[in-house]
């Protein structure tokens, strides 16, 4: 007994001294991390791409000159919040990492948005889309770039209820990223005077659509809206098209298109989708020249508007490092809200108290195959929405930080 | 809710249904012959689902050409791991066959999964099998009626070659009792090898029929394997009959399960699984 | 299922003086660990060496492989959660609640299971994990593919803040440790020598006249709870109650680790245990290579070396002796 006494008496006092010896090193290097889905569903949006994208922005920052020392890591969280949040604990805990980038997949987001909490680092989310990041779960330590449900339910829900879509049947992704899809969507086609006149929910990665579109199609309803992502909305189109279901006099709203996607469809398969994005290539001569930039470096696929996010999100997580000088998580992400959002592909922005980054959106249309000039020319802008409109108003979020304010 | 509406998820139950009798009728000839679980028969399917694709994109070898060649590409594979790997566990307890199947199926869709990542590829549907079929209650895509069709077939021919033929009656009786075949002169342990090569080949042919409708990804058999094996329990683990009929009737079961209380259609198998374990322990078609 | 480690009683003295010492050199690494392994890497392991425990007592003193044993360290981890997040519970109450539902749940899947023997008994644990893991992929409380987030970790006994790593660890290992001697006391005791007879032969245990199926009823529901005590404690640690712990491939891993570190042998779960963690661990940036990895160490063993380590370990001990 005596000597397990003195044997656990001498492991806490070294576990002590180890603790305090980490605290000094990570002041010397900023280390970045970078959490997405590298082979699953959603690895062609983010995957080695956001890599990319961060380390442009290290570059263009120009941090050697600053005098600050950063690094990159990255992992691939398999979809799973068991993952991730092991990943995130242990990039925190004992790998120095001072900021989690990226990271698609709300279940995912959620999970390392609490560990980020407890660790006081800073979490700065540019795939995920759970408004509820800077909703009831929102973070002094976290910050949410490119979108969110809410967004997207106002920008393509709202102009597609406008054109005479009023009866909808939902199509959604089982998980925390499709709920959210699907409430905020709901609520916009409500008050905008539509019917919701079913749902059916289908697991994420799901193959086979077949009896989840039949059962869309004996609604009945004159819009199927796709409450899913990446692969599922892909299998959603291709399946449905299959089956008839716009010769039968339906139409498909893909609520969360990337360019991504429409690549993988093809112009035949996805013309006429309407779609809200905060970035696209083609938009002005910033865009185009950062995005030949990042092709080069990409395989010569253009970014998405996660990819950009990460870009713009990195850029501006060092402006505010080089500003306090400290990479102490909570202190950053404060000066990351008192400093405006300025970069090439977003324009200007601010990014609020509750976390979420505002900067403007763009509702798209996907071109005809006749209208477009070569490979990632797909879209033609239908309007502008400015970022005060864009996002959820603050009071409307039952974030607490709002209210401790 | 409406008749239309059920007669779609019926129909969409038998093309699920030919997937289940396929993959199950393979497990069952496995499991006869060799009384070993073959938990690599997902992997194997969707082998079978990678080598159609890889004849189109590398070879510009079409659809028909893939569900000729396919099964015989696996099935030879199967043969070199019964040969190298299996035969030497038969004298041991029948339990480390379904493990080292187990350890074999890991790596199989790990080095599929490490080389082609998880998201699914694309296969083209042929040219002649396009389009749908206006039945008035739904549009039938014509490929999904060409898998039923042919997957019943292919059923009935192989449930007609073991039970009918010669060559069937020398199978089941080296199943019973392989030194008095092989006294007779029958090479039992070539006809092990082949039989497990059949197999396997059954699995590989359904994963071309996958190729097309659902998409090519190396997560495509797990999924599927395991309700496979709930079909094959409630079967009969050796019928040839049992997991033909099992297969398309829990297909039809859970198309109907999905029309009247959907929550429940991923566990109406198994339920239906625990249920015949209870009253008949040995499956519907099987002896004990 | 027949396997290649009789715990043999050669020599008693032998034996009882190799588990004693061996179980001191584990005690002690096990204390000193966290000042040079990092201790979520290590909670993990202990958590799945106490799993790999609780499952080799089943197979490798009870000879039955059971191929759904997921969930119970899946279910036992949904309702430590919820029972800590949503009601409340203090930390040692949460892990209660696990592994009373695991052991009820074992107690419902070993009355439908046990009435079979060999593949027939492994098909039928593998379908009924199937079954719970679509309740939990659907039901409300689980939370589907989020899984329950932000468990707290609460304060055991109402003193001891789990959230300081170093409280949690102790913690972890004291379940440990006691779940282990539990198993320990279990295969020693008269229960424990009839199990291993009903695995040696049992008819001849019938024929002895003992009532197998109880025997075999309660090894099940006991390796069930302890499996849950695993899981129930692994939420509370990572704070987090997920899919993976109920998915068929965790029954896979399990089985895995156990024939790795030596079916019926004591220490060859946990060997086995923290060797499959560590590769989790340090091979992760491989992504894929770890099924691989898993995969070919399923084949050599089952082909080549199927005592497991500690089985080669023992054997080579005993035979040095002679």
């Amino acid at each position: 007994m005596k000597f397990k006494m003195k044997a656990l008496a001498a492991a806490a006092a070294l576990a002590f001294a180890a603790c305090g010896a980490q605290a000094e090193i990570s002041g010397k290097v900023v280390k970045i991390g970078v959490l997405n889905d590298m082979s699953g569903l959603y690895a062609d949006l983010g995957g080695m791409g956001s890599v990319t994208a961060a380390k442009m922005a290290i570059e263009d920052f120009k941090a050697k000159e600053k005098g600050l020392n950063v690094e990159v890591v990255f992992a691939d969280h398999l979809n799973k919040p068991d993952v991730g949040s092991q990943i995130a604990r242990k990039w925190y805990d004992s790998e120095g990492v001072d900021a989690i980038f990226d990271v698609p997949n709300s279940g995912v987001a959620l999970a390392v948005n609490e560990v980020t909490r407890e660790k006081k680092k800073v979490f700065v989310n540019s795939g995920a889309a759970s408004s509820d990041l800077t909703g009831a779960k929102c973070s002094p330590n976290t910050v949410h770039w490119t979108y969110d449900t809410w967004m997207l339910a106002n920008g393509t829900g709202k102009a597609i209820v406008k054109t005479g879509g009023d009866t909808w049947f939902f199509l959604t992704s089982d998980y925390a990223f499709g709920h959210a899809l699907e409430r905020d969507t709901e609520a916009v086609v409500l008050k905008n005077g539509g019917k919701v006149v079913g749902k059916v929910r289908h697991p994420l990665n799901t193959q086979d659509f077949s009896s989840f579109l039949l059962q869309a199609q004996a609604s009945k309803a004159k819009i199927i809206g796709l409450a899913n992502a990446g692969g599922d909305t892909i299998n959603s189109i291709k399946q449905a098209s299959e089956f008839g279901i716009v010769k039968g006099g339906q139409n498909l709203a893909g609520l969360l298109v990337f360019i991504t996607d429409v690549h993988g469809l093809g112009l035949e398969k996805a013309q006429g989708l309407i779609l809200t994005n905060t970035f696209y290539w083609d938009h002005d001569d910033k865009t185009r020249a950062w995005s030949k930039r990042f092709a080069a470096a990409n395989g010569g696929k253009y970014p998405s508007m996660v990819q950009a996010g990460v870009y713009a999100g990195v850029l501006h997580y060092l402006k505010a490092v080089a500003a306090i000088k400290s990479d102490d998580g909570t202190a950053v992400v404060a000066e990351m809200k008192k400093l405006p959002t300025d970069d090439p592909l977003f324009g200007k922005g601010s990014i609020r108290i509750d976390g979420r980054t505002l900067h403007n959106a763009y509702l798209y249309e996907v071109k005809k195959p006749s209208e477009s000039k070569g490979p990632y020319d797909y879209y033609k802008l239908r309007a502008t929405i400015p970022a005060d409109e864009a996002f959820r108003p603050l009071s409307e979020g039952g974030c607490p930080l709002v209210a401790a304010k | 809710m409406s008749t239309q509406a059920l007669f779609g998820q019926l129909l969409i139950g038998l093309i699920n249904g030919s997937f289940y009798a396929l993959l199950s009728l393979g497990l069952a000839v496995i499991f006869g012959l060799l009384n070993i679980i073959n938990f690599a028969h997902g992997a194997q399917y969707m082998m079978g689902a990678f080598v159609a694709y890889f004849l189109l994109n590398k070879w510009g070898l079409g659809y028909w050409w893939a569900l000729a060649l396919t099964p015989l590409a696996v099935g030879a594979t199967g043969m070199i791991i019964e040969r190298l790997m299996l035969k030497p566990l038969y004298k041991l307890d029948h339990l480390y066959g379904l493990l080292l199947t187990f350890g074999l199926a890991l790596i199989i869709e790990g080095a599929f999964r490490n080389e082609f990542g998880s998201a699914g590829l694309p296969y083209s549907m042929p040219e002649s099998l396009t389009g749908v079929y206006n039945l008035g209650f739904m549009y039938l895509p014509k490929y999904r009626a060409w898998v039923i069709l042919a997957s019943l077939a292919i059923c009935l021919g192989t449930w007609f070659l073991i039970e009918r033929t010669k060559l069937g009656a020398y199978l089941r009786a080296a199943t019973e009792n392989p030194a008095l075949v092989q006294a007779f002169g029958v090479n039992v342990p070539r006809m092990i090898t082949l039989t497990y090569g059949f197999g396997v080949g059954l699995a590989a042919l359904a994963g071309v029929f996958a190729a097309p409708i659902y998409q090519v990804s190396p997560q495509m058999g797990s999924s599927l394997i395991i309700v496979v094996f709930a079909v094959v329990v409630i079967g009969g683990m050796g019928s040839i009959l049992g997991s033909i009929v099992t297969g398309f009737g829990l297909g039809v079961v859970e198309g109907l399960t999905k029309y009247f209380y959907p929550e429940a259609s991923n566990t109406v198998i198994f339920v239906i699984m625990a249920v015949v374990l209870l009253i008949r322990p040995q499956g519907l078609f099987g002896q004990r | 299922m027949a396997i290649e480690n009789p715990s043999t009683l050669h020599d008693p003295a032998f034996e009882a003086r190799y588990q004693r010492y061996a179980f001191l050199a584990m005690a002690l690494f096990l204390v000193a660990a966290p000042s040079f392994i990092y201790p979520v890497f290590l909670m993990k392991a202990l958590c799945f060496a106490l799993f790999a425990c609780a499952f080799n007592l089943l197979l490798g003193f009870g000879g039955l492989l059971s191929f759904g044993h997921a969930m119970f360290l899946g279910m036992a981890g949904y309702m430590s959660a919820y029972s800590a997040k949503v009601w409340g519970f203090p930390p040692e109450a949460a892990i209660l609640a696990g592994m009373a539902t695991s052991a009820v749940l074992g107690l419902l899947a070993g009355l439908l299971a046990i009435r079979r023997q060999g593949i027939y008994f492994a098909m039928i644990t593998l379908a009924l994990a199937q079954m719970v893991f679509f309740f939990c992929l659907q039901a409300p409380f689980t939370g589907g593919e989020d899984g329950i987030q932000a468990v707290p970790r609460g304060k055991l006994l109402g003193v001891v803040d789990l959230l300081k790593p170093l409280a949690m660890y102790y913690t972890v290992l004291a379940i440990f440790l006691g779940g282990f001697l539990l198993i320990q006391r279990i295969v020693h005791s008269p229960f424990g020598q009839v199990l291993k007879a009903i695995r040696e032969n049992e008819s001849r245990a019938i024929s002895l006249g003992y009532r197998t199926e109880r025997y075999k009823l309660a090894a099940f529901v006991l390796s069930a709870a302890l499996a849950g005590l695993a899981g129930a404690t692994k939420a509370i640690v990572f704070q987090l109650a997920s899919l993976t712990d109920v998915h068929w491939t965790m029954s896979g891993e399990v089985v895995l680790m156990t024939l790795l570190g030596g079916m019926g042998t004591l220490f060859g779960p946990v060997v086995g245990a923290f060797v499959i963690a560590a590769m989790e661990n340090y091979l992760s940036e491989l992504g894929a290579w770890v099924t691989i990895a898993q995969g070919i160490i399923f084949v050599v063993c089952v082909l080549a070396f199927r005592r497991g380590i500690m089985g080669e370990l023992e054997a080579w001990l005993r035979n040095r002796r002679k």
